[in-house]
């Protein structure tokens, strides 16, 4: 429940903010006390979450509705700022009913999603409102226009630069596997190497994309060979350490059945290390995504993400940059996402995927 | 862990301290050595078509000898040998004054400025962020699941936007990679402190409520130190991490200082000498900065009279 004086407090913003010239319809105003009488009212939480979510996105349609028409800008339309920050103070209201919201799991997602949303809105209005120049920070719907105008330029670019993150990926990910595999077979090299990949964690390794760049070219091999190397390290300490996570009553079970290394390793070992390799594969999956676009700051073909942003940022295209940057970003999640989803279907068991 | 145990894995018997030490140290060394044979093994490999070019342009007889001195001795090499680098990096550390352009040390102090500003700048907002998740529903449900999802995305491609924006609008080039630092470093440190911040047992937590306490004094005198552990554990993973974001934070914008400009300018003039005696450089730092890190948590565990064993140290 919101402290009631918070409340009134948003209803007085929204009462102000009816009567400002230029600013909001009185609908929005109406629809903004609505709102706040809802929130006062203990109304189940899902029947005012539906409610709440409703008159949300009408006042949000009506502030842009506002926007869309010449009028006052700035420090002058102060009316809209009213609302702008009524509307914020309702989102939390709403936001805090939501959060009560957890099963079944897809509402559980209602929060962040409200969340988000939220936040890109306020940057919509923000920078129309106050007219923030396109150079400093363009409106979302200038970057979406920008994907929308130059999606024949990015997609070559993303196809460029995925083509490099899911090689370099597959090769480090595969060779710190083998390699922890293979450390953990002969103790002396899992002595020596764990200590150095130990260290590796605080090196600035994407500091060899110059040197990858002078040995592989320009093209896509050089971004795959920075991107192989970082995520080597990570996919080996993490193995190591799930391959040693087994309990010692298990690995005693396994031994009075006479198993050998071989089949205690893959029917025990291995998939109690799953998890590990797993987050490891995840790390990973953000860490070959950062250093192919860093690789491709030092010298590529005109093609590729980390080209595009380095390209047009020198020719102020601050559009098509942060349209760059949304495609990296999504792909980036998807490629999370997808891991994680393949995760879940082979760690099934895994208790932390228990529900309570 | 009981006393007696955690006393006896501190602190054996100094002869067997020292023994410990030379068992761990030696298969470190062996690993150490053999990659250096491959290294220097690499680099007459990889050198040898252009070297073998120059011998053939001088027009004598050469042999293997010949060969490899050559390959571990060129201006400009493929794949230069560990000693050149070695040399490289101690000349332009103690062969330079420190304020000048080509001593390393300067170099160094630039990218240090930006890396400890933006950890300082990291710290700060994550443990405001995990302050507020712990403290609010509505920041816990609604704010940590972009929190998480923030790591999905490729930040450090925003980089030279930071660089160009925050130019533009008249800061120096330290506070905008510091910025892009604290975007780097942030992370490990809310998602440590909200595990710290939620470590406290229900027992503890039922004690400070039957004394009436106020959630900010349960904050201040139960959570935060019970945090402390965990905040220190990522404290060692955000340094390092916002390094990596100083370094780049140097790359687009073709900065004149700092251990990225090096690195570019390096690769600008196929200085390869360079770049890697800047990559031990950069190497160095890191260690050097976790390692101080991981000091400054001793010191305090010792200060609060305890010595916690830091979660995931093992990892």
């Amino acid at each position: 429940m919101m402290p009631r004086p918070l409340v009134m407090f948003a209803a007085l913003l929204l009462v102000g903010g009816m009567g400002q010239p230029g600013g909001p319809s009185g609908l929005l105003a109406l629809l903004g006390i609505g709102g706040v009488l809802l929130c006062l009212r203990a109304w189940p939480a899902p029947a005012l979450a539906g409610i709440g979510l409703a008159a949300l996105a009408l006042m949000a349609w009506a502030m842009l509705l506002a926007l869309s028409v010449p009028g006052p800008r700035g420090a002058d339309a102060n009316g809209l700022w009213l609302a702008l920050g009524g509307w914020a103070i309702f989102v939390w209201c709403v936001l805090d009913r939501l959060a009560l919201l957890q099963r079944p799991r897809p509402l559980g997602l209602l929060a962040p999603a409200l969340l988000g949303a939220a936040l890109l809105f306020a940057w919509e209005v923000l920078v129309v409102g106050w007219e923030v120049p396109r150079v400093l920070l363009p409106a979302p719907h200038a970057v979406g226009d920008a994907l929308a105008a130059r999606w024949h330029v990015l997609w070559p670019d993303f196809r460029q630069t995925a083509v490099a993150v899911l090689a370099g990926w597959a090769i480090g990910s595969g060779a710190g596997l083998a390699v922890a595999l293979l450390a953990d077979r002969v103790d002396f090299l899992r002595r020596g190497l764990l200590p150095l990949a130990g260290l590796a964690g605080a090196v600035p390794i994407v500091g060899i994309a110059p040197i990858m760049v002078m040995w592989f070219g320009f093209d896509w091999q050089s971004k795959a060979a920075v991107a192989a190397v970082v995520t080597f390290f990570p996919m080996l300490v993490n193995t190591l350490a799930g391959l040693a996570a087994v309990d010692t009553m298990q690995r005693d079970l396994m031994r009075t059945y006479a198993a050998g290394h071989g089949a205690t390793l893959m029917k025990l070992r291995m998939p109690s290390a799953l998890p590990f390799v797993f987050n490891a594969l995840k790390i990973n999956s953000t860490l070959a995504l950062i250093s192919a676009i860093v690789a491709e700051f030092f010298g590529s073909p005109i093609v590729g993400l980390g080209f595009r942003i380095s390209a047009e940022v020198a020719r102020m295209n601050v559009d098509v940059v942060w349209a760059a940057i949304t495609l990296a970003a999504l792909a980036g999640s998807a490629f999370y996402g997808l891991i994680a989803l393949v995760e879940r279907a082979f760690t099934f068991w895994h208790p932390s995927y228990r529900s309570s | 862990m009981t006393a007696e145990a955690s006393a006896a894995l501190a602190g054996p018997l100094p002869g067997g301290r020292w023994q410990a030490a030379g068992s761990r140290a030696w298969p470190v060394a062996v690993v150490v050595a053999v990659g250096l044979l491959v290294w220097y093994a690499a680099a007459v490999w990889l050198n040898a078509p252009r070297v073998i070019e120059r011998l053939d342009g001088l027009g004598q007889p050469w042999g293997a000898p010949e060969l490899v001195a050559a390959a571990w001795s060129m201006e400009r090499p493929v794949m230069p040998a560990p000693h050149q680098i070695a040399l490289d990096w101690w000349g332009s550390v103690f062969g330079n004054a420190i304020d000048s352009p080509r001593s390393l040390v300067f170099h160094a102090g630039v990218t240090l400025s930006a890396t400890l500003l933006g950890f300082v700048f990291g710290m700060l907002l994550g443990v405001a962020l995990a302050v507020g998740v712990v403290s609010s529903r509505v920041l816990d449900r609604g704010l940590l699941p972009w929190v998480i999802a923030s790591q999905t995305i490729p930040i450090l491609a925003i980089a030279p936007m930071v660089v160009v924006v925050l130019g533009s609008l008249g800061y120096p080039p330290l506070i905008s990679k510091a910025v892009i630092s604290m975007y780097l470093c942030f992370f490990p440190v809310t998602i440590g402190m909200v595990k710290g911040l939620r470590s406290p047992e229900t027992l503890q937590l039922d004690l400070l409520r039957t004394y009436s306490a106020t959630p900010s004094q349960t904050l201040r005198k139960l959570r935060l130190p019970a945090a402390l552990p965990f905040l220190f554990a990522s404290a060692r993973v955000a340094i390092a991490t916002s390094l990596v974001g100083a370094i780049v934070g140097e790359l687009p914008t073709g900065a004149a200082a700092g251990l990225g400009a090096r690195l570019l300018s390096g690769s600008y003039f196929g200085q390869t000498i360079q770049i890697w005696s800047a990559l031990l450089m950069a190497a160095l730092l890191g260690v050097t900065l976790v390692a101080a890190v991981g000091v400054l948590e001793r010191l305090v565990g010792r200060w609060m009279g305890s010595a916690p064993a830091a979660p995931g140290r093992g990892r």
